[in-house]
């Protein structure tokens, strides 16, 4: 398990661990747990971690905010914290102030657009939107003819229609019908779909490493309890190369999330390096969520593969994540495009500038 | 908790910036002069002694050791970087790259001072090439086996045996190798191995090129007959190697070499498909150099923690592991994204060489330096599983 690097993390790492255990959350089939552990976050001003105080928020920096998003991937969190903190960081961006209680951001995905119309209104479909029935608010990227703006949405103002990603949370159609925004303003110069894109894509990806860390604990952890053929199962060789495996697969992620984080944090990077670090991350966690959840799943056999164990909490919302913002095989058409333009000498160039 | 797999996301120095610029217009300049073709990995390219001296007065050669045996005293981050330079331009490293990366380091550690200070100076100037003598006929992976005996003589050993797979033994000045100077114990089956410096005109070594199955001829078999050591060539503790050969391993394992070796395929690939590839190849290279500045993420964060002295040799592991998979991969990847591409492709005919050679080349990949089985069992030890 990572060292938590500051007290933010610290105090969102210390929450997770008293009201959303694995194992509480997982025996809870009514989801009594949910409650008082947002009124925690909350009250530690967690969700609003990357809005600035003067709008309403608790003015963390987004190294700090990442390194929450990484403690709960280890901890397979199932509350819109990251949809929310995503949602203030994507209103901060034009200035407009972020309401109380969970949030979540539209579009979701490459393929959706959001309209501004001539009278102000917002049109569209987003498909896939993470935790959109629990959310209040949704802060939306939207599509005006002057350019691009920013919007925040009351949710009962769409129709949403419910739906469930892989590891059980909502992911749900949001449709905007002529829907008038509590506030709209034009995002920055130069931000644009693809910037929420990526910026949620660096989410996902340190949320699927997280959970490929826990993965690969509680398989090794399992590998020294279970006997068979009279002796543990962490003994045969087999089993430990395949735990080799996964812990590569985990390293890789860990490290080419908290690269991207890292590029996104301090601010220096270029558009093609920014987007080199997000897009890989990205696309090298998802496939790491591939192979590692197969192999966190395989050492744990049948138990594994049970409702009541734990694995599946986060196996399925790491394979879930992959879906999110953009997913690996759309980011790869996208890094693969960028490549072959720049050509064939520029590509290393590119790499070592990393 | 599992122990902390640590990949912090360590940058390149800001003095790394201008150091890579002069490497890559000095690949340049060698290149227009015509030293090597970057396009051509396929060649013989151990005898390039002069290339050597270049690079050494260049002061790229025993950049980290100190100043006093020829060294220059800089970051193992700056090394790093004209390591990977040197390697993505096909530069012919042979003949001072195990030197530089690992005999070098080994005689600092355990060399008497007159040898250090012969020795060194020459390895930094680029005029000596080593050899690394591990492997036996009936040792390879399983090291401490080794049954090549050094028996003590007057004022040395006497050597008798056989060292097998020595890349440039042909061409090299010394070998750093391990001979066997006591049977193992019952308790320590490790025991009974030292650490040899050995001269290769010593008389009574004789070596044999072995051909590879890329046409190539970089390994060899290495006979000794009563080659006589003086008592000055071992290097540190008698009987103690395996205490000494297991924490140069971080170093040796995840350099920028243990992912670029088949890197050209990939830059060839991108040339080959021009700048608006369909969607297929678009995806397959994405996923390739996303893959890619992982690895190298990976490396460096590896090389940062080597330079802030610390000893991450599961991460070293790890990052060969995946590395040399990944670039054993890399030409059956390119080979699948190159099916459809033009015929006329111009660069076509220097992809396909290129190709032929990397699909040779791979099988080694996961053999050299640690095989993948030996680099699993070492993750699996951090892991807490053995």
């Amino acid at each position: 398990m990572a060292e938590v690097e500051n007290i933010v993390a610290e105090t969102a790492e210390r929450i997770f661990a008293d009201l959303a255990d694995a194992q509480t959350v997982n025996r809870d089939k009514k989801g009594g747990w949910k409650t008082p552990l947002w009124r925690a976050l909350t009250e530690s001003g967690l969700p609003l971690a990357w809005v600035a105080e003067d709008c309403g928020g608790s003015g963390a920096s987004l190294a700090e905010g990442f390194s929450v998003l990484s403690a709960a991937g280890r901890f397979a969190l199932a509350v819109p914290l990251a949809e929310t903190m995503l949602a203030g960081w994507l209103l901060s961006q034009a200035k407009i102030a972020s309401p109380d209680g969970a949030m979540t951001v539209a579009p979701a995905g490459p393929r959706d657009r959001i309209t501004v119309g001539a009278d102000g209104t917002l049109s569209g479909r987003a498909r896939g939107v993470p935790f959109a029935g629990d959310a209040g608010h949704i802060a939306v990227l939207a599509q005006a003819s002057g350019g691009v703006s920013i919007a925040l949405v009351d949710g009962s103002a769409c129709r949403i229609e419910p739906g469930l990603n892989l590891g059980g949370d909502g992911s749900d159609t949001v449709t905007f019908s002529s829907v008038t925004p509590a506030a709209i303003k034009p995002a920055p110069q130069g931000f644009d779909q693809t910037s929420l894109l990526l910026m949620g894509a660096v989410a996902r990806s340190l949320q699927i490493a997280g959970a490929l860390e826990s993965m690969l604990d509680i398989s090794v952890r399992y590998s020294n309890e279970r006997v068979a053929f009279e002796k543990k199962i962490s003994k045969f060789q087999a089993v430990q190369h395949n735990l080799a495996r996964l812990a590569g697969e985990s390293a890789a992620a860990i490290a080419a999330a908290t690269s991207a984080a890292d590029t996104f944090a301090s601010g220096a990077a270029s558009d093609d390096a920014a987007f080199l670090e997000a897009a890989s991350a990205k696309i090298r966690c998802s496939e790491a969520a591939e192979k590692g959840a197969a192999i966190a799943h395989q050492v744990h056999g049948a138990i594994g593969f049970t409702i009541e164990h734990i694995l599946h909490r986060y196996s399925l919302r790491a394979l879930a994540w992959r879906d999110d913002f953009g997913s690996e095989s759309y980011w790869a058409v996208e890094l693969g495009k960028r490549v072959a333009a720049r050509g064939a000498d520029e590509l290393w160039p590119l790499v070592a500038s990393r | 908790m599992t122990a902390a797999l640590r990949f912090d996301p360590i940058r390149l120095p800001s003095e790394c910036v201008e150091l890579r610029k002069q490497v890559r217009a000095f690949l340049a300049e060698e290149i227009a002069a015509g030293t090597f073709d970057p396009h051509q990995p396929n060649r013989e390219d151990t005898d390039a002694p002069e290339f050597s001296r270049r690079v050494g007065a260049r002061g790229w050669l025993g950049m980290t050791w100190p100043k006093k045996y020829g060294g220059h005293e800089r970051s193992f981050l700056e090394r790093y970087v004209v390591t990977e330079e040197m390697r993505v331009a096909n530069a012919p490293t042979r003949r001072f790259f195990v030197a530089d990366r690992q005999s070098g380091p080994v005689l600092l550690k355990y060399a008497p001072e007159r040898i250090k200070l012969d020795i060194l100076p020459r390895i930094c100037r680029g005029e000596v090439c080593f050899a690394i003598g591990m492997s036996e006929p009936n040792s390879g992976s399983d090291l401490f086996a080794a049954k090549t005996k050094a028996t003590k003589t007057d004022g040395g050993f006497l050597i008798n045996g056989t060292k097998i797979w020595t890349s440039s033994a042909h061409i090299a000045d010394y070998m750093i190798a391990i001979f066997r100077t006591s049977p193992p114990t019952k308790e320590n089956r490790r025991h009974g191995l030292t650490q040899f410096l050995v001269d290769m005109k010593t008389p009574g070594i004789k070596v044999n090129p072995i051909g590879q199955i890329t046409g190539q001829f970089e390994f060899n078999e290495v006979v000794f007959t009563d080659a006589f050591m003086p008592d000055d060539h071992v290097l540190g503790e008698i009987d103690g190697a395996w205490k000494q050969a297991t924490s140069e391993l971080a170093y040796e394992r995840s350099g920028p070499e243990r992912f670029l070796e088949t890197y050209y395929v990939l830059t060839e690939l991108v040339r080959a498909v021009g700048p608006a590839p369909d969607t297929r190849t678009a995806e397959g290279i994405g996923r390739l150099v996303a893959q890619l500045h992982t690895m190298r993420r990976m490396s460096v964060s590896v090389a940062g923690m080597l330079q802030a002295g610390k000893e991450p040799v599961v991460e070293a592991s790890i990052v060969k592991d995946i590395g040399t998979v990944w670039e054993q991969e890399l030409p059956h990847r390119v080979r699948d994204l190159a099916a459809f591409i033009d015929t006329e492709a111009t660069n076509r005919e220097t992809l396909e060489n290129q190709l032929a050679f990397a699909i040779k080349t791979a099988p080694k990949l996961t053999i050299q330096g640690g095989t993948t089985e030996v680099l699993r069992g070492i993750i699996a030890r951090g892991l807490g599983l053995r």
